[in-house]
């Protein structure tokens, strides 16, 4: 494909690399295997056959897998992805629908997941090769490989940014053209008419000259036995009606008025509730339980020990949790007792000090071009939590042979193939009915599913449906963290005041270098990674590395600026390339923001600009320190080039949330490890931003420049974090190097 | 122990440990799954409900304090015909929910927020409004605030 998205994470700059471009690969992956599966489809009459088994009842007739059409002439969707509130799947309806010509008010949309048959076999076993009338592409590859695939491709499925821009604009636009198409010739037959002369609207085909349409409910039974147009011309944008427009969220009705059902709101007749305590230090096993003051507890019923944890069920959640919290297991601490957040950081100076990095990019002789005195400066960023909203909640029940799973995950796929590999039946055993999610920003990724394997420990010794759920304690200490990371960054800046030389070296869990787009023009630059395991997780937070190293790159270049006496705006322009998006992007918000307007006393302005999933952003913020010492933000100015935009009010809801996110991490969050443990418990030693604490003024403003789209869930959450840092610098003086802010701007 | 109330206007009788929190007799014995449980320490506010027409964390509040007393859940506050509240229409129109989860507690702290204030100023849902959300929605909340009791956004819309 001549747009094809793996482009897009390339290195061309890297001069050596080890280890694996894990996320590159892997989104490669997605790309590759997506395209040629979804196109194929459309040609395949098996596998929409099985789809319209599985989907079109009386009345109804698929098309393409993804949709459906009735008489009465509604079209129904199948989303393959979760939407975890960032609006995807109205986006992906809409460009289905737009390229379909549908009318919207008679357009239904289902997550293919919900409906368990279509999910786990359309969309879990189309994409495994189980699926009968599997497209010819899987067929030639090993079952091993393709399950691993599967698992990899599903990890981008709800994540990496990837809804609307691979599945929408891969698979989703086609199906919609090439469902249009069918009609139009289906029409075309019967009418009597050249398909030239026929149009379409609402869901509707129309001859005007002889004044006559038929609606797509009637053209649908016979439509869907054509073949399908594998490559249809998609519409000029200039002709949209639905993309591009801010189209109401279809989920949003039933969030307002409490009967959307998450994870958490599951239930079946005898269902009992467990929740459940893991080492603390991560690593470490069960050794021992004192069993008797639990089940002393009314309404406990059981006590099950696991390899590395222990549950207590009973009657209801507080009885369980009031079970738990009357016992005191003892763990070991898997060797790890002796590590802490402090460790962590020494490590990590000892490894940049020894200079042997896994891996390493850039362009130019840094080395020689670094000059005798660089400006150097060190930065730390702590473990950060995703702290969704919902805590983890899986419903599981073993009955005559079969299990069931029922909750909220990023990947319904890898869920059960987890659950399969746990529990030891057959795949067709078990079945994952996907739910509403409360929230992940990556949280719910397959990497880091024990719950997932507890909760089927649980299920298949127990005669009964049992819930788990984790205490709010439990996920915060036993989180898939962002990870502590650090930096040490230098650069020459010469007479000139341009960069001659820019090194940054930092350490964390694994490189963050595939997920991180540098986008100044510089003669020399090298960017070396060091890694130290640690006993905690790596996981991907909102945006992934691009957060720590947009806040390393962009607070860096707000040092350099004012060491070369150059106005922070003015030094990043000339280092980005003329012409380029990231100029625009920066110029638009610096004008947008009237970056040289007169601020009151005590309050500074800073810019920053990340390119992250394709998506550039800049913010401009104007912040202070309040009495008590902490960040206050006054007003936020955002440009995202996001190259298009299918629903404007929901990016920007993703804007306004993503920037939050950042701020929120920036201002006060950490997960510190003491004693090999995590130290937080609740959002009283974790906090949030709150409402009083966000901006009333955040201004957002789209370029649609037409590049190939990017990503809008993650892309406003790097830049945050070091606008607030440089903001706060020019309000004080004072330069915030390791996060989170808290009181280090206090006069 | 029983404990007679009334949720949502109907007289109730909760069986439940007196030390038991509101929250899960309201979820798991009455079924209305709308409030949610987030942190078990009354530090987030998905599980607010109005007790007397108070906001109230229900995950905190043991279930035996609400003897006697007239509780209001997220599916309580449609009007008897089945319309919507002012407030869950101005959350609809300000598209506020994202992941949504928090949304049925923000909802019931603004209501009570606006049955006691009228017309909130931007200090008074400061204020008021310490629910957490971690997608970020609170520049809506604020919005949907505003339009729900006649007032114009404040500068939340910005002026370019």
């Amino acid at each position: 494909m001549a747009d094809n998205p793996t482009l897009e994470m390339e290195q061309p700059a890297a001069t050596k690399r080890k280890g694996v471009k894990r996320r590159a690969f892997l989104i490669g992956g997605v790309a590759i295997v997506g395209a040629g599966l979804f196109g194929i489809s459309i040609m395949d009459s098996n596998a929409v056959k099985t789809a319209a088994k599985l989907t079109a009842g009386k009345g109804e007739h698929s098309f393409a897998t993804w949709l459906k059409i009735s008489e009465d002439n509604v079209v129904t969707i199948y989303s393959p992805h979760t939407d975890i509130g960032q609006g995807s799947n109205t986006g992906l309806a809409q460009m289905l629908a737009e390229e379909l010509d549908a009318n919207w008010d008679l357009v239904k949309l289902v997550s293919a997941p919900a409906e368990s048959a279509f999910a786990n076999v359309g969309l879990g076993r189309g994409f495994l090769g189980e699926m009968t009338g599997q497209p010819g592409i899987i067929n030639g590859v090993p079952q091993s490989f393709l399950s691993f695939l599967a698992r990899q491709m599903n990890l981008q499925i709800t994540g990496g940014s990837t809804a609307l821009r691979f599945t929408g604009q891969v698979t989703f636009q086609k199906v919609g053209a090439a469902t249009r198409l069918a009609l139009i010739e289906t029409a075309a037959k019967r009418l009597g008419v050249p398909a030239s002369e026929l149009t379409t609207q609402d869901s509707h085909v129309i001859h005007a000259k002889s004044s006559r349409s038929l609606p797509y409910g009637k053209l649908a039974a016979e439509a869907a036995t054509l073949s399908l147009n594998n490559e249809p011309t998609l519409k000029d944008p200039k002709n949209y009606r639905l993309m591009r427009q801010s189209v109401p969220r279809l989920d949003i009705p039933a969030k307002v008025d409490g009967t959307a059902q998450y994870g958490m709101d599951f239930s079946v007749p005898d269902m009992r509730v467990a929740t459940i305590m893991a080492a603390p230090v991560r690593g470490g096993k069960l050794t021992s339980v004192d069993e008797a003051p639990v089940l002393a507890v009314k309404g406990v019923e059981k006590v099950i020990k696991l390899d590395d944890a222990v549950a207590v069920v009973g009657k209801g959640y507080w009885a369980a949790i009031s079970g738990l919290r009357a016992m005191t297991p003892q763990f070991t601490d898997g060797g790890n007792g002796a590590i802490s957040t402090a460790s962590i950081f020494k490590a990590y100076d000892d490894l940049i000090a020894k200079g042997e990095p896994a891996g390493e990019a850039g362009e130019g002789d840094v080395k020689a071009a670094m000059g005798p005195k660089p400006i150097e400066a060190k930065y730390q960023v702590p473990f950060l939590h995703h702290a969704m909203m919902e805590p983890f909640a899986l419903t599981a029940h073993y009955k005559d042979g079969k299990l069931d799973i029922w909750g909220g995950m990023q990947d319904p796929l890898a869920s059960k193939m987890m659950a399969v590999d746990v529990s030891g039946l057959d795949g067709d055993k078990v079945t994952f009915h996907p739910m509403l999610i409360g929230g992940s920003f990556g949280r719910r990724l397959p990497m880091y599913m024990e719950i997932v394997s507890q909760v089927t420990k649980l299920a298949m010794q127990l005669p009964y449906p049992v819930k788990l759920i984790w205490s709010r304690e439990e996920e915060i200490a036993q989180g898939a963290y962002r990870p502590q990371s650090a930096a040490i960054l230098k650069a020459n800046v010469t007479a000139n005041k341009r960069i001659a030389a820019f090194s940054n070296d930092y350490a964390q869990t694994e490189s963050a270098e595939a997920e991180t787009t540098f986008i100044y023009n510089l003669p020399a630059v090298a960017r070396r990674n060091y890694e130290h395991k640690s006993n905690q997780i790596t996981g991907a937070w909102r945006s992934v590395n691009s957060t720590q190293q947009g806040f390393y790159n962009e607070s860096f270049m707000d040092e350099l600026a004012h060491a070369a006496g150059v106005d922070p705006v003015e030094f990043r322009r000339n280092h980005l390339k003329a012409d380029s998006r990231h100029l625009r992007v920066l110029d638009e918000c610096a004008r947008l923001a009237n970056w040289k307007a007169p601020l009151p006393e005590g309050v500074g302005r800073g810019v920053a600009i990340v390119e992250s999933f394709k998506t550039i952003v800049a913010h401009v913020i104007e912040a202070s320190v309040k009495e008590d010492g902490m960040p206050k933000v006054h007003k936020i100015t955002t440009v995202v080039d996001a190259g298009s935009i299918v629903n404007p009010d929901a990016a920007k809801a993703q804007i306004e949330g993503g920037t939050l996110m950042g701020l929120s991490s920036a201002i006060g969050e950490a997960v510190t490890l003491e004693k090999g443990a995590v130290q937080q418990s609740n959002f009283s030693d974790y906090p949030l931003l709150k409402l009083a604490d966000a901006p009333l003024v955040h201004d957002i403003h789209f370029i649609n420049s037409g590049a190939y789209m990017g990503g809008i869930g993650e892309p406003g959450v790097p830049p945050a974090a070091p606008a607030l840092a440089n903001a706060l610098f020019a309000a004080t003086g004072k330069r915030v190097r390791n996060l989170p802010i808290l009181k280090q701007a206090k006069a | 122990m029983t404990i007679s109330t009334t949720v949502n206007g109907k007289a109730v009788t909760l069986n439940a440990e007196p030390d038991s929190p509101l929250l899960w007799a309201i979820r798991e014995e009455l079924g209305l799954t709308g409030t949610k449980f987030g942190c078990g320490i009354a530090a987030c506010g998905a599980c607010t409900v109005h007790v007397n027409g108070e906001p109230a964390r229900s995950c905190s509040l043991p279930v035996s304090e609400v003897a006697g007393k007239s509780i209001t859940t997220i599916e309580g506050i449609k009007g008897s015909d089945g319309t919507l509240h002012a407030v869950q229409k101005a959350w609809i129109a300000a598209q506020v929910p994202q992941c949504g989860y928090c949304q049925s507690g923000q909802i019931m702290a603004a209501v009570a927020l606006i049955e006691k204030t009228g017309k909130p100023s931007d200090d008074q849902i400061d204020e008021a409004m310490t629910n957490i959300c971690r997608c970020g929605t609170y520049p809506r909340i604020r919005k949907a605030i505003h339009a729900a009791t006649g007032q114009a956004a404040t500068a939340v819309e910005g002026a370019a």
